[in-house]
């Protein structure tokens, strides 16, 4: 019994001290992971939401130079877009954030609320050479706190083939009625009408906004008759099978893919298409998505900013300013944009820069012009909540749980609800 | 001789004095005053590893759950790590939500719906791979493939299969002249579309514990029947399920808190369903702390406290009829 006693003593000290071993071991790694924003000695950590782009990429190498022409070495890490917003947010909480993060748009108030980001001022950079409607995503009571590296937007593609087949010329399309009347004739025809992305998600939210906009209606009011009669226009589209059943789910990928089997005749999508809508097997082109009652709809901007957030050691703001004045310059803009296929630049130097190089991108830069950010109008850190009661009540309406009246009523109490 | 050494260790000097100035203590107990043996150190050394992990990772995890679900954590809260404390404002919250009350209902659906077929379907076919005949092994072998798939992977492929226009399920059925369901788009049809894919996810593990679970019953039993004149589903009713009770329980135990939990499923195929149709409360939680671009974590941990009773409840009821069958 006391032999037992000493042997098993001696194996519990040595259990013991094994595995407090592999904890430190395991602690220390992991505090060197995320130590590297503080060590100094000239390295600077960089997030974006680009994990397609690796480190052979152009874009990381593009990173890299500037850092060396600021004298630091960046490291980068990419992570996914909805990832990089909780990681933001649980690195600040513990005082560790990065030299840089990118952004997305919608994200930038609700970060700056927190106090995490530093604003372009503090840091000195310039930005009055900045769209101002690409600039109002960052803007959080009249201060700034990011620079857009670009923006890209919605547009009608058409199927040129199907649309030469009914008779139907894309520059008539102009309202609603006459989008409308236009599928009327697409269907007729044996072909299918149009495809868009109603998930229940930002991206559903993203691809109603052109519509939402384009009848007049504001985020602040999602009840307003304007309102309801955009989501009755999807509504009626479904009704009548000019959109297909799964737009509910869609996302904005599936969309596409539903577009290039070649069977719809319009397909709302994006700027980072163009690319795939060249090599597609039939010829396309784009329209603006109409408003109800003519003319262009507003459509939201899509897109990153370059934040700084708030470090301890305020030191560094100075070489974070050359990496973000070296990843703007008007060059690094056109070459943004080519990156990104196609994020316009959100000067006009690097529009016109860019138009030079790629003269069929002009109706996407004048898109651009028009476009809206999704937090503009004061919305800031209210826009998530809305637009979460937004996708719900056009899932709810298309689905016909609820008419769409209804159902945007109930999306009103609940925007009201989040947001008090 | 085990329990005089146990009371020779942890008593005082002279068993005589214990007998008469105190009781003797119970194996490993301490009589008050005295230091600590050295196997009781043993006892502790062994102990402590666990009891670090048990810490870390069960009632560390909890406690920052409550204290999420009692505060009100902003986003700007979190970071700064100021949250005003609000008490049970956030479960009153929820609870008045419009959310709550299909959430609750899609839940209790979804679960119990589930585990029935599961385990029906997964007794079913325990039993009928009781005859071992050529290939049963690569049969059973074929259908713990859904247990295997990573889980994206099958949901994602039950969602191009159910998809409305082009999914191959509506192919199926508009050449036996049944019109488009639309599997999950519809209010009607996407819980009952995310319940489908969950009973085929689920089978395997009923298939696999009922099968071993089958195997600890004697063959002699269904000799002894079979010499009685007993039929095929007589056995069954009489013999095989009654001394499967044990491992049923279990299995089903299992069960519901896995199935409780499911949020991937759901999220990949539906992502909550139009509306809150298909949304449980498992998938709520992870809605409002991911699944929007305003990270809200004290309602999502409300929720997820809600969550843990209701697994706790089911935990408890297990027991219960655990104690009561070892009673009996």
């Amino acid at each position: 019994m006391i032999r037992l006693a000493k042997s098993a003593r001696v194996m519990a000290f040595v259990g013991v001290v094994a595995l407090s071993g592999a904890a430190l071991t395991a602690c220390s790694s992991a505090g060197n992971s995320s130590g590297t924003a503080s060590t100094g000695g000239g390295t600077y950590t960089w997030w974006d939401p680009y994990p397609q782009h690796d480190a052979s990429s152009d874009w990381a190498k593009r990173v890299d130079a500037c850092g060396t022409a600021a004298g630091v070495t960046i490291k980068r890490t990419a992570y996914d877009t909805t990832a990089l917003t909780n990681q933001a947010l649980l690195s600040a909480q513990e005082r560790t954030s990065p030299d840089v993060i990118l952004l997305d748009n919608p994200a930038v108030s609700t970060l700056a609320d927190t106090g995490m980001l530093n604003t372009t001022q503090e840091l000195g950079l310039d930005t009055s050479s900045i769209d101002k409607n690409l600039l109002a995503a960052g803007v959080v009571k009249d201060k700034t706190y990011g620079i857009p590296i670009g923006a890209n937007t919605l547009a009608l593609y058409y199927n040129k083939k199907i649309l030469d087949a009914v008779g139907v010329d894309p520059a008539t399309i102009t309202s609603w009625a006459s989008l409308t009347a236009a599928l009327a004739k697409v269907k007729a025809a044996g072909h299918k009408g149009i495809t868009f992305a109603g998930i229940g998600t930002e991206e559903g939210s993203f691809q109603f906004l052109p519509w939402f906009w384009g009848a007049g209606a504001n985020l602040k009011q999602l009840d307003s008759s304007q309102a309801v009669a955009a989501v009755t226009l999807w509504k009626d589209w479904l009704a009548k099978g000019y959109a297909p059943n799964s737009v509910i789910t869609n996302s904005q990928n599936t969309t596409w893919e539903e577009f290039l089997t070649g069977n719809f005749a319009f397909g709302e999508n994006g700027t980072w298409q163009v690319d795939s809508a060249a090599k597609a097997g039939f010829p396309t082109g784009i329209i603006q998505i109409p408003a109800e009652n003519g003319g262009a709809a507003p459509a939201p901007t899509g897109g990153e900013f370059l934040t700084a957030p708030v470090q301890k050691a305020t030191g560094r703001y100075a070489t974070t300013k050359k990496i973000i004045n070296c990843m703007t310059t008007t060059d690094g803009q056109v070459k943004t944009a080519t990156t990104f296929a196609y994020y316009i630049p959100p000067t006009a130097a690097g529009q016109q820069q860019l138009l030079a190089q790629k003269p069929d991108l002009k109706a996407w830069v004048d898109a651009v012009k028009s476009a809206k950010g999704r937090t503009s109008d004061n919305l800031g850190t209210d826009y998530p909540k809305i637009s979460q009661a937004m996708w719900t009540g056009v899932q709810k309406a298309l689905s016909g749980s609820l008419s769409p009246k209804d159902a945007l009523v109930g999306a009103q109490q609940a925007a009201l609800k989040a947001t008090r | 001789m085990r329990a005089t050494q146990t009371r020779a260790v942890g008593s005082p000097g002279t068993p005589g004095g214990a007998a008469i100035t105190s009781p003797p203590p119970a194996s490993g107990g301490l009589p008050a005053g005295r230091r600590i043996r050295s196997t009781q150190w043993a006892a502790m050394a062994f102990a402590a590893p666990l009891i670090v992990y048990l810490v870390a990772f069960y009632a560390f995890p909890l406690y920052r759950n409550i204290e999420l679900s009692v505060h009100d954590y902003t986003i700007r809260a979190f970071v700064q790590g100021n949250a005003e404390f609000v008490g049970l404002a956030n479960y009153a919250d929820i609870i008045t939500s419009q959310t709550f009350l299909p959430a609750l209902r899609n839940t209790a659906l979804f679960t119990a719906v589930s585990i029935a077929f599961q385990y029906t379907i997964g007794l079913g076919l325990a039993v009928f791979f009781r005859n071992n005949f050529r290939l049963s092994g690569v049969l059973r072998g074929m259908f713990l493939i859904p247990w295997l798939l990573p889980l994206i992977v099958s949901a994602s492929t039950w969602s191009w299969m159910l998809n409305s226009d082009s999914g191959i399920v509506n192919s199926v059925l508009q050449a036996f002249g049944i019109g488009q369901i639309n599997w999950l788009t519809s209010p009607g049809m996407a819980l009952v579309s995310v319940i489908i894919a969950n009973i085929w996810l689920g089978i395997p593990f009923n298939l696999v514990i009922l099968y071993s679970g089958l195997q600890n019953i004697s063959p002699d039993i269904y000799e002894a029947a079979s010499l009685d004149g007993a039929s095929g589903w007589k056995r069954f009713w009489y013999i095989t399920f009654p001394l499967l009770r044990p491992v049923s329980a279990i299995t089903l135990l299992l069960g519901l808190i896995y199935t409780l939990k499911v949020v991937d499923v759901i999220w990949i195929m539906t992502t909550g369903g139009p509306g809150d149709v298909s949304t449980t409360l498992a998938v709520w939680s992870y809605r409002e702390a991911f699944g929007t671009g305003q990270p809200a974590f004290s309602p999502a941990s409300a929720v997820g406290n809600l969550l843990i009773l209701i697994a706790l409840a089911f935990g408890v009821l297990y027991l219960y009829v655990q104690r009561r069958e070892d009673v009996s």
